[in-house]
């Protein structure tokens, strides 16, 4: 049982168990941090997202929601809210004057990182906390702004209190959700203006790095897509350690918990293509969600690729809320091992003559398991609501499992709305074909499976992404097959 | 070059090849030719090891080599070429990243240096001429989206870049209209030589005037029945299938 530490905290004390109460107390000291320079309409939205969370804990199987995915290995571990790298006290952080210092070892080790050298405006984030020196904004239209959701809370309030959580607003629902939303600090925030077009791709990068404890960091991102703007936004999650795993590694090498949550408000007519690269270390655990607000006629694509994490799941959803709103949601999972994926999409078609494509593929291979569950929901003013929605799956191992489950809930009569899911092996014509003109039956299958996973990355649009994404699958494949053979 | 003797096959339970007896000589051309189920296009998948057909008798001599021992991939690094009846789409795959792997593939099982991407490309060029292939085909994944002209065209293309000592040519001519029949025959032609073998598996005899066979023979239930020269092809053209039939009776 948790002691309130002050006066106001005493409606949290609900009596949760000890590893929600582990939260509680962590949401306590953070307030106490914060107490002096957090707006108070966010303050409260904190603590009735800590409040839904306190009450509610950890979702259980037993949850339609949540039936093929066991958080309890996250719940089990007692993560630590991951400290501000100048918190750390290690003396080659500060610098003189309290300046912040970062170890050549720390740049380097980023500069390695294999989607680190991409040609565009960057923030870097470790631990969930904002980096200035890793990051890079020049060549950026000087109306556009782009920076830390921590700076952003400090001066520019207003914006922040009309977007941020007013678009993934079940905070008091959704457990991850609403840890998320309590212990909202820092993050991305983006708001392009009106008819702005960038030319670059916006690049986050969320590095999780090697700490003491196991600790859990809540990115947490915003941007505003003013009218008939376009953007191509980046987001990935990489492990910046040496290695998840192997005997030699520390007791807690890799095992740390990223839950990010991202609102995206696209105004009237704007174009987002929106990525979202998943690659955490193997004992990595991830909780996504990416939220979409679609004015009229607006457009967006996401790419959401995912190799990496012990367990994760991730959330793309999407409100069309105006009419001749389109979104086309493409998914890539790939696993092997014992890693387990959940993908949970929604695509709420709010207003008439909006369209949906979704495609989502995945690729498992030894002991690995997926979920994915796409949500199409029509509500009754929807008509001419136009949506397809498919899910391929590969399995390359007979211990490989996954559950795909389309879920349409539709409430107007003049829509056209089509599913479908496959589950399969690798074609044994092809693998013939190929072996027919001299390449070996393991080669054939690699190469089957590349492609069948490359299709997804075919339609990233930003070339040097899709390149470095494309050869990162091969290099990981091939991988795959050494272990097998080993 | 080929000798098979006696090749018996079946799939799904059922006997297909009962007995099939053929020798090609080195730069021969053979056309085979019989009706629908005869067992033509499972003659030429066997020969490319399709593990689908299980050889229940008979062997297959090929370079004085047991054929049937080899796995598919060693069998086209030894240089068999089959033109599939129905090729494969592969979505993912490039035409060109496919043809090199492959080709290089063949080469370094011959102990040849591997091409190397610049200079497969201009040996992609020259064969292009050769079947009048649109280079945009070959940025294309494998044989998807193409029409059923294309994909023969590309099966013929692929073998001129493969050059292989054997090709066999399933019903490659099905499919297609006169302009594409006559670039394909040239391609055919043009990989004609004294070094390379070729078979010819149809239906019809109309590709034969394009490529003018050495040897016909006709394949019938499972066994060659009848073997000629050239004028057997226009002899069943005019005859048709049925008195195979009578005189099997």
């Amino acid at each position: 049982m948790l002691r309130p530490k002050r006066e106001g905290n005493t409606e949290l004390m609900i009596a949760t168990s000890e590893k929600e109460g582990l939260y509680l107390s962590s949401f306590m000291e953070l307030e106490k941090r914060l107490a002096a320079h957090s707006p108070s309409w966010l303050h409260e939205i904190r603590r009735a997202a800590m409040a839904g969370f306190a009450e509610k804990g950890f979702p259980t199987t037993r949850q339609e929601e949540w039936r093929n995915t066991n958080v309890a290995p996250i719940a089990a571990v007692p993560f630590q809210p991951a400290a501000t790298p100048w918190e750390r006290g290690h003396p080659a952080r500060s610098g003189p004057g309290g300046m912040l210092v970062l170890e050549d070892e720390l740049i380097e080790r980023i500069g390695q990182l294999p989607l680190a050298d991409l040609a565009c405006p960057r923030l870097v984030f470790i631990n969930g906390h904002f980096s200035k020196p890793l990051s890079a904004l020049e060549a950026l239209p000087k109306d556009v702004k782009v920076g830390s959701l921590a700076e952003a809370l400090a001066c520019d309030g207003e914006t922040l209190e009309r977007h941020l959580t007013r678009y993934a607003t079940d905070y008091t629902e959704h457990a991850f959700v609403a840890l998320n939303t309590a212990f909202i600090e820092d993050g991305a925030f983006i708001e392009i203006p009106k008819g702005v077009v960038l030319e670059k791709p916006i690049y986050l990068l969320y590095v999780s790095d090697a700490s003491q404890l196991p600790t859990v960091s809540y990115p947490r991102n915003l941007v505003i897509a003013g009218r008939e703007s376009q953007a191509t936004i980046i987001e990935a999650y990489v492990w910046g350690g040496t290695g998840g795993t192997g005997k030699s590694a520390a007791a807690n090498e890799g095992l740390y918990f990223t839950n990010a949550v991202s609102e995206v408000a696209v105004g009237e007519g704007a174009v987002i293509e929106y990525h979202r690269l998943q690659q955490e270390s193997d004992r990595g655990f991830h909780f996504g969600r990416v939220q979409f607000h679609q004015e009229r006629s607006s457009s967006v694509a996401t790419h959401s690729i995912a190799t990496g994490g012990a367990l994760v799941r991730e959330e793309v959803k999407a409100v069309l809320d105006g009419e001749g709103a389109e979104a086309r949601l493409e998914g890539l999972y790939v696993i092997t091992g014992r890693q387990h994926i959940d993908n949970q999409t929604t695509l709420d078609h709010a207003q008439p003559h909006c369209s949906s494509r979704e495609v989502y593929k995945g690729v498992l291979d030894g002991e690995s398991s997926a979920v994915f569950n796409g949500k199409i929901i029509v509500r009754k003013d929807a008509q001419k609501t136009d949506s397809k929605q498919s899910n391929k799956n590969l399995l390359l191992s007979e211990k490989a499992v996954i559950d795909t489950k389309p879920a349409l809930e539709i409430y107007a009569d003049d829509v056209k709305c089509t599913h479908g899911a496959t589950i399969g092996q690798i074609d044994a014509e092809a693998v013939f074909y190929l072996r027919s003109r001299g390449i070996g039956r393991q080669e054939a299958r690699d190469l089957l499976t590349y492609a069948f996973a490359n299709d997804v990355l075919g339609r990233i649009k930003y070339e040097p992404l899709r390149e470095r994404l494309s050869e990162g699958l091969s290099a990981r494949l091939a991988s795959g097959q050494r272990a097998e053979e080993a | 070059m080929l000798q098979i003797k006696n090749l018996q096959a079946r799939a799904e339970g059922k006997d297909i090849l009962r007995g099939i007896n053929l020798e090609v000589g080195t730069g021969e051309l053979h056309a085979i030719m019989g009706p629908n189920g005869s067992g033509k296009s499972t003659l030429a998948q066997v020969l490319a090891g399709q593990a689908v057909y299980e050889v229940t008798g008979g062997e297959v001599i090929y370079e004085g080599k047991d054929l049937l021992e080899m796995s598919p991939e060693e069998r086209a690094r030894e240089g068999i070429f089959l033109a599939f009846q129905y090729p494969v789409e592969i979505p993912g795959v490039s035409n060109t990243y496919f043809l090199r792997s492959a080709l290089n593939a063949i080469r370094k099982h011959r102990g040849l240096p591997e091409y190397d991407a610049m200079d497969f490309l201009a040996l992609l060029r020259e064969k292009m001429k050769l079947l009048e292939m649109d280079e945009t085909l070959m940025t294309r994944s494998v044989n998807e989206g193409f029409s059923g002209g294309e994909k023969k065209r590309n099966e013929i293309f692929q073998m001129a870049v493969l050059e292989p000592k054997l090709g066999i040519l399933d019903e490659t001519d099905s499919g297609l209209d006169i302009d594409a029949l006559k670039i394909v025959a040239n391609g055919v032609n043009a990989l004609r030589s004294k070094d390379r073998s070729i078979i010819v598996v149809t239906h019809y005899q109309r590709l034969l005037n394009y490529i003018v066979p050495d040897f016909v023979h006709v394949l019938y239930e499972g066994r060659i029945v009848k073997s000629g020269s050239k004028e057997l092809a226009l002899e069943l053209e005019e005859k048709g299938y049925g008195w195979l039939e009578e005189s099997a009776a």
